[in-house]
């Protein structure tokens, strides 16, 4: 691999575009690929292998006029949008970040998102609506609210359903949670929307601490990655 | 834990030399995906893995020779080829992977 390749690979994951690399493993050619409409366009064949591979996020071999290529895509990191700056948010960053994700813990108040209880994690103390409508939410992002505050939660809420995100998870009980169902379907938000959300959150493994329940929650953020992907 | 690629960009501006292991194919139980990386710097230093831990010697070996001598390679392992019995996967499977120079 050159380095400029390597070098525009980096960048371009910096910058959240999807791009797929291909090396042909006869001739030892290597070529990387924006992952838009007209990637690879010239020639059907390679055009359906740089497509296929940034659609289910998964590297294979492909046969080109006779020789086999490689094609790997290099999909945006997954993003996590944690809303509440609470115990559980604390067990779970960390977790979710030696898992690939960019994790951004959301929470005006000030004394709960801070650096001394969140080291290391990127912080935001806007309202979370505001901070979510800003952030680009997309198909790689997911979506938890752990801080059972209507005020912080629902608008989160709300703008993670107006988006693409993979997974949504909201922290509570089933009474809780039939109550943020109520509210949000005054919002406009039918059925087929609400049952995107995961309420209570995460796997029923039996969690108690915060890092239990983090487990279970990152657990089921990966099923639905993983599933729905194949 | 620093990303492989990222490792790899900054060993080459500490101005080491640098393969890349690739995954490229993979059959029954293989423990790491398509995709997956191994970065081998010329200390013979390494980040990522392409299995679980049971080839990673043998490629960390390929990787250094690839380095000296500037052409790609593939090799496979699994526990049909003879150099199972050296450094085989336990899980049965098999895995055929890509080492390139970064230059």
């Amino acid at each position: 691999m050159k380095a400029d390749l390597l070098e525009q690979l980096l960048a371009a994951r910096a910058a959240r575009r999807p791009v797929v690399l291909a090396t042909w493993l006869e001739s030892a050619r290597q070529e990387l690929f924006c992952a838009n409409e007209d990637a690879g366009a010239g020639d059907a064949e390679l055009h359906a292998a740089l497509r296929e591979a940034i659609e289910r996020d998964a590297a294979r071999i492909h046969e080109l006029e006779g020789e086999p290529v490689f094609v790997q895509p290099f999909n945006p990191p997954l993003c996590l949008m944690i809303v509440g700056a609470v115990h559980i948010a604390q067990q779970l960053a960390p977790m979710a970040a030696s898992a690939g994700y960019e994790v951004l813990v959301i929470d005006p108040r000030g004394a709960f998102a801070s650096e001394a209880r969140f080291p290391d994690v990127s912080l935001s103390t806007k309202w979370p609506g505001e901070a979510l409508e800003s952030a680009e939410l997309d198909q790689r992002c997911a979506v938890v609210t752990l801080s059972h505050d209507p005020k912080l939660d629902d608008a989160a809420l709300a703008a993670a359903l107006a988006s693409g995100v993979f997974y949504i998870g909201a922290l509570g009980s089933r009474k809780t949670h039939a109550g943020r169902l109520e509210r949000l379907r005054a919002c406009g938000f039918d059925d087929d929307a609400l049952a995107r959300i995961h309420g209570p959150v995460g796997l029923d493994i039996g969690a108690r601490t915060p890092a239990e329940i983090a487990v279970s929650i990152l657990a089921q953020m990966t099923q639905c990655l993983r599933h729905s992907s194949v | 834990m620093k990303d492989v690629l990222e490792q790899v960009a900054e060993w080459r501006v500490e101005g080491r030399g640098v393969a890349l292991a690739t995954v490229i194919e993979t059959w029954g139980s293989s423990p790491r995906p398509a995709g997956s990386h191994l970065a081998v710097n010329e200390q013979g230093n390494f980040v990522g893995s392409v299995s679980g831990g049971c080839v990673e010697g043998a490629v960390v070996e390929t990787a250094l020779r690839v380095m000296a001598e500037g052409a790609p390679e593939l090799i496979e392992f699994g526990v049909t080829t003879e150099r199972a019995w050296e450094v085989g996967l336990a899980c049965g499977g098999r895995v055929r992977i890509y080492v390139e120079r970064v230059d």
